[in-house]
């Protein structure tokens, strides 16, 4: 990690906050959890909702961009909610990270061999590829995507999707 | 045992120990209503499905047991919303059964098709669509489960029509005992016991206060704790302030008793909360109207804050002692360890603040100026004679603005579960259809409905819901011809300039309005009138009455802490200035 982006990623977890919460697997669930933010006019940075290992049960993991104090005003009205289990806030010193990207790059400018490179460096694949474009994938830090993401604007980014940070507890914290 | 759901649904009520149910059939709902014929539950017929759901938290209220509607789809159930709200606002246990259209015609804008699960999602504390037949005994037990269990709430369960209606596949079932052991709700765990240690630190911070005052919301009433508030009152000695909510969980006449904080609070327990070194607040939520200006409120106080909901805990003002927990539980528990600590003993010479205290409420009783012969009637009057005419057990009911502040009041509160009113959402038209579910869960008590010409025109229509349904309610119904609290502050803020709060004394002719609904009406212009027409009311016992008291429009409701400003800010009766 280079010194900038630790500084960002300091930064990061300044304003951001993870919080990860086990849900009954029902319809709705997520409309519920969802309207808390809504309510309070919180924007939900970003969202990844999958099932368990239990299938009964879905781990939704969200990243707020709040004050600590109004977040502990949502986490304890998301725990009223009938269908959340268990709601915790993972600090990103005492949790392991993890987000996926895809993007598809222009490489018509015969800069093909740069961006190649580029995808060693981070360990990033290439999925797909045609004369002018190039579609790779990353999963990595959230601040590694930020970071790769703004590597490859040099070379124009054609489309691109993230899928929002899973967390879980690092195993000494 | 085979059946159908519609009779599953009729038959898990009962299990329940549903006695009564509030509501009004319609197309989606109406396979329900074929089992209601035979069921042991009584139906009470209502006008619009507002009254159902206002109906259903009367008895809520004044019963302690949860309030059940039945109300159709679509504009069923988006009539029920208000009441759903209010009894979220005011914690009331709520179960609200909608009829849906079929789940198959869910999403389709199919005829008397709303989202109502999606609607209700943010006034409910909770809600269910059912899409199996097979599903419903259980859902239903654990819609009552958590309607009555921790912080009280409405719950509201749609069914769709096609898993209730007999002549459909999807509607068969085999019964099953609705028991807490088939409950599926891994993520609802309510509180009741409080931290011992935390009870110890808040008992500490109780013996080691000069100035405290005992907080008391509507959460006392909630965890029926009235017997463990006045113990704890009378043990150390500490006065007590009921909220608007809280009325008659301590008696008003009993000697701590300092009666209603907040905007319309009285001057002594507006003052002692703010110079108070020690707030114990007791299932109560520092509402705004109770705070007044928040930076401003009870500056020197400690606060001990004592919930069943953690996410009451520092919502509004940082407790020093946060303790989660029943109320009853908690408080019972203080008991206890005051009491080991030495009781009164261990408490400090507090003769200082008591006698700060009885100078206040020396210097600012509540006032009015009685009228002048040939002036219209002064409320505070009318209600003194009401409160001073009926037993007092009465069970009193309130809409919303200068009639229930004045209410509030003026009434004397010695019994819980007498003041039915709507605190949090101020519900202009809760009176009458509250009041009439009320006497149907309390047949035996005398029930009041107080309610101003604004709130009346609201709700009146459920009048002949209660002469249907014999249920002799009465209604002190306060004529001053205007939205009044509107006009108050339109007097006070916008420099009397009145836009669109007249309303008019002769039309409706409340009289006539009230006698084609089948009541007796009475109108009383005079104070000597008050208490003869009250007494004829009181005499009458088959069929719903409504007085009518033209009462002076330019009236308004002392003390007053503007919106906005401090505690300290209070604004007395002109007479005290």
């Amino acid at each position: 990690m280079t010194a900038t982006s630790e500084a960002a990623a300091a930064d990061h977890s300044h304003r951001f906050h993870t919080i990860v919460t086990t849900v009954e697997n029902k319809p709705g669930v997520l409309a519920r959890v969802a309207g808390l933010f809504a309510r309070r006019g919180f924007n939900i940075e970003s969202l990844a909702v999958a099932p368990t290992a239990d299938e009964r049960f879905s781990r939704i993991t969200f990243t707020v961009d709040v004050a600590s104090s109004s977040l502990e005003q949502v986490v304890k009205q998301l725990d009223k909610l009938i269908n959340v289990v268990e709601i915790s806030e993972l600090s990103p010193t005492e949790s392991v990270e993890r987000e996926l990207m895809l993007v598809t790059v222009d490489v018509a400018g015969g800069r093909r061999h740069e961006l190649l490179e580029l995808v060693d460096d981070f360990r990033a694949y290439v999925l797909d590829a045609n004369q002018s474009q190039m579609m790779l994938s990353l999963a990595a830090r959230p601040g590694r995507l930020d970071e790769f993401e703004e590597r490859l604007r040099d070379f124009g980014i054609v489309q691109l999707q993230r899928t929002g940070r899973v967390a879980l507890p690092s195993l000494d914290s | 045992m085979d059946m159908n759901g519609g009779q599953a649904l009729v038959k898990a009520l009962e299990c329940e120990g549903v006695e009564v149910v509030f509501g009004l059939p319609g197309g989606a709902i109406l396979p329900v209503y074929d089992p209601i014929i035979e069921s042991t539950i009584r139906h009470i017929l209502v006008r619009h499905e507002q009254g159902a759901g206002h109906m259903a938290e009367g008895y809520a209220h004044a019963t302690g047991r949860p309030g059940v509607a039945m109300i159709t789809s679509g504009p069923g159930a988006t009539n029920g919303v208000t009441p759903l709200c209010d009894a979220y606002m005011d914690s009331i246990p709520l179960v609200c059964i909608t009829g849906q259209v079929p789940y198959a015609a869910i999403g389709t804008d199919a005829f008397q098709e709303c989202d109502t699960t999606g609607i209700t999602l943010s006034v409910t504390k909770h809600n269910f669509l059912v899409t199996e037949a097979q599903d419903i005994p259980r859902i239903i037990h654990e819609a009552f489960h958590i309607a009555t269990t921790g912080r009280p709430g409405p719950v509201l369960v749609d069914i769709p029509k096609d898993i209730v209606d007999p002549r459909n596949p999807r509607s068969a079932m085999t019964w099953y005992e609705p028991t807490d052991d088939i409950m599926e709700l891994p993520g609802y765990r309510p509180a009741t016991s409080g931290d011992p240690e935390l009870i110890r630190a808040a008992a500490e911070m109780i013996c080691a206060a000069e100035r405290p005052v005992l907080y008391a919301g509507g959460g006392i009433l909630k965890a029926r704790a009235a017997a463990e508030l006045l113990a704890l009152a009378e043990l150390i000695d500490v006065p007590v302030v009921t909220t608007l909510m809280a009325r008659g969980c301590f008696p008003d006449s009993h000697e701590l008793c300092l009666g209603m904080p907040g905007m319309h609070g009285n001057y002594t327990a507006v003052t002692a909360m703010q110079s108070s070194d020690l707030l114990v607040a007791l299932g109560a939520r520092f509402d705004d109207r109770v705070t007044g200006r928040l930076d401003g409120f009870a500056p020197d106080a400690k606060v001990v804050h004592v919930d069943i909901d953690a996410a009451e805990l520092g919502k509004v003002r940082n407790p020093d002692v946060a303790i989660r927990g029943d109320c009853k539980l908690v408080i019972a528990e203080l008991v206890e360890v005051l009491r080991a600590c030495g009781g009164l003993d261990a408490q400090p010479d507090r003769r200082a603040w008591r006698s700060q205290i009885s100078g206040w409420q020396e210097r600012h009783p509540l006032v009015y100026e009685q009228s002048e012969p040939g002036e219209l009637l002064k409320p505070q009057y009318v209600l003194e004679v009401l409160r001073d005419s009926t037993p007092d057990d009465t069970i009193v009911t309130s809409g919303v603005g200068q009639h229930q502040m004045w209410a509030s009041q003026y009434w004397r509160f010695d019994h819980p579960y007498t003041w039915i009113n709507s605190g949090g959402l101020g519900t202009m038209g809760f009176s009458v259809p509250a009041a009439i579910g009320a006497k149907v869960g309390m047949p035996d008590r005398m029930v009041w409905a107080v309610d101003g010409d604004g709130c009346f025109q609201m709700t009146a229509q459920e009048l002949v819901t209660a002469s249907m349904e014999r249920i002799p309610i009465k209604v002190a119904l306060f004529n001053n011809a205007y939205l009044g609290m509107v006009r108050q502050w339109q007097e006070m803020f916008y420099e009397e300039r009145y836009s669109e709060v007249y309303l008019s004394y002769e039309i409706p002719d409340y009289v006539k309005w009230a006698e084609a609904m089948g009541c007796v009406a009475l109108r009383v212009e005079a104070p000597e009138e008050v208490a003869p027409a009250i007494n004829k009311a009181n005499e009458i016992d088959d069929r719903p009455v409504v007085l009518e008291f033209r009462s002076a429009a330019e009236e308004n409701v002392y003390p007053m802490v503007p919106a906005g400003q401090s505690n300290s800010d209070i604004v007395v009766d002109p007479s005290q200035r």
